[in-house]
């Protein structure tokens, strides 16, 4: 393949109109051939039809060789005309971007200038260097991989894998960002029926008729299913399509009744929640942006009618993979839907009337029917008959053994079979089409997502579904019955008994009076009959596909089974049978059919393999929906937040927030201030005069009620009895285990009122763990809990002139150190609001919190920066906020703390209310282990040159001489540059910290050439670097 | 719009429309959560004029006051903003004794409207709930979530939801609502 | 996703709630009293059930109160619901 798809695609007008397309029947089928398409395939301009499949196109073109094998890069064709096709993989383009690739050719519709293009194949589909791998495929037998590239180990990720996958393969994923939009969906009914063939029609007219809310979705544009291509059956004396187009629009009617075609069933869910991809825009030429290009339906059905029909199956003989070997219900389907003709020359292998049916669609368009090879040995019938009155050539107790031609087919060597199994002599008859006709597969994928039980019915060779384990009933071909009236009546039976048990019923059933040629649908199941000795072959080299798109074989299950591989999972994974992007809808049945040949054991002995979601590959756009970009996640952002971008904020994500990391300058020639710089400035503007700083994201909890206080000592570790009305108290809280959760100042507002605040990571996880508490251990207490996060807006004024600012502003409040002593509150007005304002800070120096209501928080927040000016007041950000406090030993959850800390271990033990009996997390403390005097604890540390910035999360270690391994003492969790200081400081956690307070320590650090470790040395310290006395708070 | 992208702020009235469906965003209301038990949940309704629904997931409405039931011991109520303070005084004289719960959250969040006969479709672009009038009739409120917000889902009417969402939540909900209305033209 | 019927307010999305953990662990009255086997007995070990399981939930997105349920782990079949404090119901 050309690395640039635009090569390929190319923006170059054809050279000529497209040609008119040769296969084309004149007349019929459900095309409109008054609308002419043009597309491109691999380049060249082909003419189609509105109303054609990519597949169905490019067959009325003769263009079966669309796609290279997986493994052998064989030629590969169109084998179905639906959802189970597994070789003609196609990568679809708009543009470099909207390139999706592996989509399957016969589900993709045609518009105007549509462009597609093959997949595994280099230089060219007809001529594909990589088909070397067929010539040598008696080397690459089942588990190749696995036994061949074994050695040396770390050559696998790097050598090999690479290797096999660029030489295996699908399509390749586009290079630019999906432009397209995808949204989702949640939709409940009472009945969701999956399939609009006979079955599924009849189902959701029956739930329709008696009331329920219905959703019927199909995966083709158009509903109908079966009844789309079948010409000779009536329904109510009406031909099937007009019962179709009738049944749809009684049912587009109902207003219950939601009508989803082209929209996929794709995963089954506990409790009959269902994932469905509703393709909205695929198929159109000019897709408007305002539509998605796709919609997840999440649905929730009460009932589900499984009708997604049934899949045929091809049959297992030699060489059975050539373009231009077909199913016979597909070659059906593109004569009678699609008006286009599979080929001129045709054998039809069969083993049911199926390929009766096609073989005398195709002769009456005039197709050669070379052969009909019945495999069965006495067969009969209506479509016999009617085979034989048209002179079509019928053998019975036939095999195929083995066929010709290099990128299409072009002979076939039948044998009969004798009535002892042996295989008579080949008759070797020329053709261009061969048609498979291998018997039925009910379409159960869903049940058996939904955990249902298959059970296999001998007389149709098949497994259907058994026993539900959730609310859903199969109808039609998904449960075996084939027949038309069955299907209708099935369905319709499975339609009322979905809506009497989602509780809807009154609907007076319906007859469907059907004429419909009856017909043997019987099924054969494991690979054909076929000469013991190969006659002048090569052994080896006769392979008869049972997974077309993973490229396993008959053989490759037989070397399974010799090799020990006795279960049918561990064989499907030993040779990735049914593991491809078909899920093996055509492959399953035939690969237990083999294993069971090949072990001797009967279908139900050899097992079955479980169907998960996807039925069908989806997109990640889907699943994405609309969290993409802006919509990825809420972003949320206070009230003072437009103010600080105005200013040049930088922000940072904490959480969801955004919150102001710093606030940078710009100098005079126009270029910012980088971060150090614009945190030196901000950090000195607080030590030195006022800083103002948007605390607004802090959780905030208000806890009211008589028990309040009770209730604050039991989740805390501090005591609250005595703490006064008007007053704070830093509080720390402890997981059950003894390690520190949260922490943050509390206020007594009144007697049965605490203002709480927590981290601003830790509001949604402490109040939850306050609820948890409060309503499963201590229902008794008289307290309730109600989130404030979002009522406060938080104006945090800190430095020597911060009284000075905001002293102007307030009414009714006492600012002065002997009313409004550090922790102490205050309740009053700012500008004319309300505020709850603290005394408290965070930075060491005289500070003070402003809480008013969040919709006057930028007003306030602007009247006190205005009211500052006189001091140079200085916005400053989260960083410089992390660097004043850890200039003060102040600890941030989180940061020093990694859920193992306990508060002894941060320094906090002082917090402990001593007296108290128990708290969350109490019993904890006093396990051994919390006590060892060797645990990490919080320590300061400078470093020795005065000049170097550790990194956080460095290692702290005892020898200088960097011998490895070393022994690790502990770790940086917090380092800056302190401009207070005129050097960088770092705090630590560090085994025995407090004890270690003058030791001369070592940072390893990679330095220099890769590998070479260098040791910073490091003094410890204690952790508060400023002020240690703590004089500034009272200026 | 734009403009709330950045500031965050719902302050003004204004309308997104689209065919069938628009979203409307409400103004300054009075709000509380009242949380408490049975005695003094009456009280409140003495109070606040609107008894107190007690069967789950039902507001009721009196004038130009709601009361919405959010748990079995939390109710929201709203009221004109300039109610702000009396009903507040109001509440704890009727109370006496009796103990209980009663914030002050005016700012704690924000109100749309959605409404339109597309309004449910749009809505279930992100909410989990079934909005057929048959399972979620007209007077039903509860908490739930629109995508990864929480907010309080009230319909007001068979074509009409009153949303509450937290106010840092409110730019995602109606950004969130927008992106669900352009298919049907807006 | 999980239909889980809330005690107080019918069956909801399983979007709406949050996983508590094995139900009927009581905090023990008096910790102190535990020995440190018997306290790190409550703190860590749970049951790992195939099969019906007794489970706490939380209504978070909804009514917000927690809740217990009994669900089979194989199947994800609730067989019900009950208010905190109610004891666990006979499995059905």
């Amino acid at each position: 393949m050309p690395d640039s798809l635009t090569t390929t695609f190319g923006t170059t007008p054809a050279a000529a109109g497209p040609a008119r397309e040769p296969f084309r029947t004149t007349a019929g089928g459900r095309i409109d051939r008054a609308r002419p398409l043009a597309f491109r395939f691999d380049g060249k301009t082909y003419a189609g039809v509105q109303g054609d499949t990519l597949a169905s196109a490019l067959l009325a073109n003769g263009v079966h060789l669309v796609g290279r094998s997986f493994k052998y890069h064989r030629p590969r064709g169109i084998m179905t005309a639906g959802s189970d096709e597994p070789n003609a993989l196609v990568t679809v383009s708009r543009d470099a971007a909207r390139t999706t690739p592996n989509l399957r050719a016969t589900q993709v519709e045609l518009y105007d200038g549509l462009a597609a293009i093959s997949q595994n194949r280099f230089p060219s589909l007809a001529f594909d260097v990589g088909a070397i791998n067929d010539r040598i495929s008696s080397l690459l037998p089942a588990g190749f991989y696995y036994k061949t590239f074994m050695w040396p180990r770390g050559f696998w990720d790097r050598v090999y894998e690479p290797l096999i996958r660029s030489a295996a393969g699908l399509g390749r994923v586009p290079t630019a960002p999906d432009p397209d939009r995808y949204l989702q969906r949640h939709a409940h009914c009472d009945v969701l029926v999956i399939g609009a063939g006979p079955a599924g029609l009849a189902a959701a007219l029956a739930a329709a008729d008696a009331g329920a809310r219905v959703i019927l979705c199909d995966e083709q544009a158009e509903m109908g299913g079966s009844l789309l291509a079948d010409r000779q059956s009536t329904i109510a004396g009406r031909p099937a399509s007009a019962w179709v187009a009738e049944a749809l629009a009684e049912l587009a009617g109902h207003e219950r009744v939601t009508l989803l075609p082209r929209t996929t069933a794709f995963g089954y869910y506990p409790h009959n929640h269902l994932g469905l991809v509703e393709r909205a825009t695929d198929h159109l030429a000019a897709p408007s942006t305002e539509v998605p290009r796709e919609r997840l339906w999440q649905v929730r059905a009460r009932e589900v009618v499984l009708a997604a029909g049934a899949l045929e199956r091809p049959l297992t003989f030699p060489e059975n993979d050539r373009p231009g070997i077909m199913l016979a219900d597909a070659a059906h389907t593109y004569v009678a839907r699609y008006g286009v003709l599979p080929g001129r020359r045709a054998v039809v292998a069969a083993a049911n009337d199926s390929g009766y049916r096609a073989a005398l669609a195709l002769a009456e368009e005039g197709v050669e029917i070379a052969a009909i090879a019945d495999l069965r040995r006495a067969p009969s019938g209506a479509w016999l008959d009617a085979a034989r009155k048209a002179g079509l050539p019928v053998q019975t107790g036939m095999t195929v053994t083995g066929t010709s031609g290099s990128l299409r087919v072009d002979g076939v060597s039948l044998a009969s079979v004798e009535d002892g199994g042996e295989v008579g002599a080949t008759r070797d008859v020329g053709c261009d089409l061969l048609l498979m006709a291998g018997g039925w597969t009910p379409s159960v994928h869903l049940f058996s997502q939904s955990l249902g039980k298959l059970r296999f019915d001998e007389a149709l060779q098949a497994y259907v579904p058994g026993i539900a384990a959730q609310p859903i009933r199969a109808a039609g071909g998904a449960d075996g019955e084939y027949g038309l009236e069955e299907a209708l009546s099935g369905g319709q039976r499975a339609g009322v008994e979905a809506a009497a048990a989602a509780g809807v019923s009154g609907a007076s059933p319906r007859v469907f009076v059907t004429v419909s040629p009856p017909a043997d649908t019987s099924s054969v199941l494991g690979a054909l009959p076929h000469p013991t000795a190969s006659r002048g072959r090569d052994p080896s080299r006769v392979r008869a596909f049972v997974d077309f798109q993973n490229d396993s074989t008959a053989k490759d299950l037989k070397l399974a089974v010799r090799e020990g591989f006795r279960s049918v999972e561990h064989a499907k994974r030993y040779t990735t049978t049914g593991m491809a992007t078909d899920q093996g809808k055509t492959s399953n049945m035939p690969m237990l059919g083999v294993l069971s040949q090949a072990q001797g054991k009967t279908i139900p002995e050899v097992g079955f393999t479980t169907f998960r979601p996807p039925f069908t590959p989806t997109t990640f756009g889907i699943f994405a929906g609309a969290a993409r970009g802006e919509l990825f996640d809420p972003a949320r952002r206070t009230p003072i937040h437009p103010w600080a971008a105005a200013h040049g904020a930088v922000f940072e994500d904490v959480g969801l927030w955004k919150r102001a990391r710093y606030f940078p300058q710009r100098h005079r020639n126009g270029a910012a201030e980088d971060m150090d710089a614009a945190v030196a400035r901000e950090c000195l503007a607080v030590r030195q005069g006022v800083g103002i700083f948007d605390a607004t994201t802090l959780g905030k909890i208000e806890v009211v009620g008589p028990d309040a206080a009770e209730f604050m000592n039991r989740m805390y570790i501090n005591p609250w009895a005595k703490l006064g009305v008007g007053r704070c108290r830093y509080g720390v809280m402890l997981r059950e285990d003894g390690f520190v959760l949260d922490d943050g100042v509390v206020g007594r507002i009144a007697p049965d009122r605490f203002h709480v605040t927590t981290t601003t990571g830790g509001a949604a996880s402490v109040l939850n763990m306050m609820e948890d508490y409060l309503q499963t251990e201590w229902a008794d207490l008289q307290v309730w809990l109600t989130s404030v996060t979002e009522q406060w807006a938080v104006i945090a004024v800190q430095g020597p002139r911060a009284r000075d600012v905001l002293a102007p502003l307030v009414d009714g409040i006492d600012l002065s150190a002997g009313a409004l002593p550090h922790m102490a509150l205050a309740e009053g007005r700012i500008c004319g609001v309300p505020t709850r304002l603290f005394r408290v800070s965070f930075t060491g120096e005289l500070g003070f919190e402003v809480n008013v209501p969040a919709g006057y928080g930028r007003q306030v927040w602007e009247a006190i920066h205005e009211s500052g000016q006189p001091y140079g007041i200085t916005p400053y950000g989260t960083e410089t906020m992390h660097v004043l406090r850890a200039e003060k030993g102040f600890i941030i959850v989180g940061q020093e703390t990694d859920g193992t800390a306990t508060p002894d271990d941060v320094g906090l033990g002082w917090a402990i209310g001593k007296a108290k009996p128990d708290f969350v997390g109490k019993r904890s403390l006093t396990r051994s282990g919390m006590m060892d005097p060797g645990r990490k604890q919080l320590a300061g540390l400078v470093s020795a040159d005065g000049q170097t910035v550790l990194e956080e999360g460095a290692q702290l270690v005892g020898d200088a001489r960097m011998n490895v391994p070393m022994s690790v003492l502990g770790h940086v969790t917090s380092s800056y540059y302190s401009a207070v200081l005129g050097h960088p400081i770092a705090l630590a956690m560090l085994a025995g910290g407090r004890s270690r307070h003058g030791e001369t320590l070592y940072v390893p650090m990679p330095r220099g050439l890769a590998g070479s470790i260098a040791p910073i040395a490091v003094k410890v310290v204690p952790p508060v670097f400023y002020d240690p006395e703590g004089t500034r708070l009272d200026v | 719009m734009s403009d709330l992208v950045e500031t965050a702020e719902l302050t003004e009235a204004e309308t997104i429309g689209a065919d069938g469906v628009s979203l409307e965003a409400l103004p300054p209301f009075a709000r509380f959560i009242f949380r408490g038990p049975e005695g003094a949940a009456q009280a409140v309704t003495e109070a606040f004029g609107i008894s107190l629904p007690r069967e789950a997931c039902r507001a009721r409405v009196a004038a130009d006051r709601a009361a919405l039931w959010l748990g079995p011991d939390e109710w929201l109520l709203l009221a004109p903003q300039s109610d702000e303070a009396a009903i507040a005084d109001e509440a704890t004289s009727r109370a006496g004794a009796l103990p209980f719960s009663l914030v002050d959250v005016s700012h704690r969040q924000v109100a749309f409207r959605l409404s339109g006969p597309r309004a449910a479709t749009v809505l279930s672009g992100g909410n989990p709930l079934d909005l057929d009038l048959s399972a979620f009739p007209v007077g039903m409120c509860t908490r739930t979530v629109l995508a990864k917000a929480e907010i309080v889902l009230w319909r007001t009417g068979p074509d009409s939801f009153h949303i509450e969402v937290w106010r840092s939540f409110a730019p995602y909900v109606r950004d969130f609502l927008r992106e669900h209305m352009r298919e049907f033209g807006n | 996703m999980l239909l889980i019927p809330c005690p107080f307010c019918g069956p909801r999305p399983e979007l709406e709630f949050r996983y508590g953990g094995q139900a009927h662990i009581a905090r023990p009255e008096n910790p102190a009293a535990l020995s440190d086997g018997e306290w790190a007995e409550f703190l860590y070990l749970r049951d790992n059930v195939r099969g019906v399981h007794a489970e706490r939930w939380r209504h978070i997105h909804g009514c917000a109160r927690f809740f217990n349920m009994l669900r089979d782990t194989t199947t994800d079949r609730i067989l019900t619901t009950y208010k905190t404090g109610e004891p666990r119901p006979e499995a059905v």
